[in-house]
């Protein structure tokens, strides 16, 4: 007996990607979609959702354990097998580029599985995306505000005007080859070092 | 020597067996033979393999079944893979919880790491356990001495693996947590997580791989077999920097310095200190006291890196003893030729070192260290027995499984 919706399982710890893939899913249509995101005792939930197909992020520790659990029959009632098309060499590496695996039941039909891949790879690297994106803008912030701290510390030490305490900065980091937060971290390790009086 | 210099990816899995990849990057020997050695850490065995397949890795740090198994078809997306060198002999351990080994205690076991004397105790447990819930034990994988060798022993012992007890697959670094948290009651892993059991106090070592099978095959340098005849000129490079790295991996002198470049958070990420007793041999059970295994990990002597045919074909007949594959002629010669003692030989004349001239050997058959024909110096091998003194004869399988 053949069900008409596919059942997708997605196991992920990262909570936020999880949230982001599964919405993609739900958005293509696929409503019943579990999340789990601690391996711990995953035989049972795996027994109970009995998933048509299993998405999983390559990093996971576990996917030796999971893989393992597959080739038991006793361990879950179908049998699963990792889904590989030798046919479509491009979209297994395209998987695994974006750090995406999926396992699948014995017997789908490769049409069926092949968006449900597609979603996940599609959103793995919007997620990826968008957590550079977000380390990029933290650490821009962090450089500004060292940037800020050393320049207060050369207007209150040497007297300078704002621009002009940036323009020294600037200039010492090109002659050391060096990025400007560098030069501005040294300068306040420095000042640190030297004790009280400096501007914090 | 090539002037120009081949990046070379290769994958790991942070465990104190990497050191010789680890070595061979960062004490130099790579870069003396004009290779830029990038080491990627992975997580799991299924990553390596993975990304060995799409191209991202030439070669990688594997349990050594695992060529033979992708040669033979019993992993998906596998590539044909070859094992040109060996990275090392031993440094895998048996630990169990604490409480566990106070059964076993009570029942004999002595706490010398003798296998007989702990496997003797754990049946007896067994026995008085009954219809307790099944004790649980964890491997690394399927395709894994660790497997073959806790099989092995247990069977030995007179357990039947499959029906006494319940062995489950847990990656490495979570071993100890799930044996802390009381979700198994032992596992057969590589180091240092058998070390760092026994010093965080929550498991106690019973017995190591050194004693069940004396200088016996653990992890291999597993090469793409598509990279390894496009570039048969780095690969050479690349196993002559390994072999320099095993000799100095091997040197006493060098271990501090070892533990300490294995422990960096890029490497094993993990207290120097925990990989020491592996460097040494000076093993801490998990009750204070130190037992001296001189061969528990073995990089560089009694010929550790060779690929011994012999040592596929022992992996091959526990793959058909326990049912992961059928036994044929023609999967034996995969098996057999998933190792390639003729590579390493290639690789390595030029450097005027011992080499075996023999592709496999009797394996348990020497009692006592061993000069053996090499060409080019003299090679000491061996001992190398089984604990329960069976021999193991690569030509004939049929009767080494009848038995």
């Amino acid at each position: 007996m053949s069900r008409s919706a596919l059942r997708i399982l997605i196991i992920d710890e990262n909570r936020i990607r999880a949230a982001v893939i599964e919405e993609g899913l739900r958005e293509a249509g696929h409503g019943e979609v579990a999340t789990i995101h601690d391996m711990t005792g995953i035989a049972r939930p795996i027994a109970e959702i009995e998933p048509d197909v299993i998405v999983i992020d390559l990093e996971n520790p576990n996917r030796d354990m999971l893989e393992s659990m597959f080739q038991l029959t006793r361990a879950v009632k179908r049998p699963i097998a990792m889904f590989v098309d030798r046919t479509d060499s491009a979209s297994t590496e395209a998987a695994i580029e974006a750090g995406v695996s999926a396992y699948v039941v014995d017997g789908l039909r490769k049409e069926r599985i092949k968006p449900i891949l597609d979603m996940a790879i599609s959103r793995f690297n919007a997620f990826s995306r968008m957590a550079r994106e977000l380390e990029e803008a933290r650490s821009e912030l962090e450089n500004r505000k060292l940037i800020d701290r050393a320049k207060g510390l050369l207007m209150k030490s040497r007297g300078l005007s704002e621009q002009e305490a940036y323009a020294l900065l600037r200039r010492t980091a090109m002659n050391q080859n060096r990025k400007i937060a560098e030069i501005a971290q040294s300068l306040i390790t420095a000042a640190d070092l030297l004790g009280p009086g400096g501007d914090t | 020597m090539s002037a120009e210099v081949s990046v070379v990816p290769v994958g790991f899995l942070p465990l104190l067996d990497s050191a010789l990849l680890v070595a061979a990057r960062e004490v130099g020997f790579a870069a003396e033979e004009g290779i830029e050695l990038v080491l990627v850490r992975e997580n799991s065995w299924a990553s390596i393999r993975d990304r060995l397949a799409v191209g991202h890795f030439a070669a990688a740090h594997m349990l050594a079944p695992m060529p033979i198994a992708f040669n033979l078809g019993l992993a998906p997306l596998a590539v044909r893979t070859i094992a040109p060198m060996a990275l090392g002999l031993g440094g895998n351990a048996v630990t169990v919880s604490k409480s566990l080994w106070a059964e076993m205690s009570e029942e004999g076991a002595r706490p010398d790491l003798d296998p007989a004397s702990a496997g003797t105790a754990l049946r007896k447990v067994l026995d008085r356990r009954n219809d307790e819930t099944k004790l649980r034990f964890a491997v690394v994988h399927p395709h894994s001495s660790h497997n073959y060798e806790l099989r092995y022993w247990l069977t030995a012992c007179g357990i039947d693996p499959d029906r006494e007890v319940e062995l489950v697959v847990i990656p490495p670094p979570l071993m100890r947590d799930a044996l802390a948290a009381g979700r198994i009651d032992g596992y057969c892993v590589g180091e240092p997580w058998n070390s760092s059991a026994a010093i965080l106090g929550i498991g106690h070592i019973v017995t190591t791989k050194s004693r069940i099978w004396q200088s016996s095959p653990e992890k291999v340098l597993g090469v793409s077999e598509a990279w390894a005849m496009a570039n048969p000129d780095t690969l050479d490079r690349l196993l002559r920097a390994l072999y320099r790295a095993a000799k100095w991996c091997g040197d006493a002198a060098n271990h501090a310095e070892l533990a300490a470049l294995l422990a960096r958070a890029e490497y094993v990420n993990c207290p120097s200190e925990w990989l020491m007793p592996a460097l040494t041999g000076q093993i801490q059970q998990g009750d204070g006291s130190i037992i001296a295994v001189a061969d528990f990990f073995v990089p560089h002597d009694k010929g550790a890196t060779f690929p011994w045919q012999s040592h596929a074909l022992w992996f091959y007949s526990q793959m058909v003893r326990w049912g992961q594959v059928g036994a044929s002629p023609k999967h034996e010669l995969i098996a057999r030729d998933s190792y390639r003692p003729d590579l390493y030989r290639r690789g390595l004349r030029s450097l005027g070192v011992a080499l075996p001239g023999a592709n496999a050997k009797v394996e348990g058959a020497l009692t006592t260290a061993m000069p053996v024909g090499a060409a080019g110096a003299s090679l000491v091998l061996g001992p190398d027995g089984f604990f329960d003194g069976k021999v193991f004869d690569p030509d004939h399988i049929v009767d080494y499984l009848a038995s």
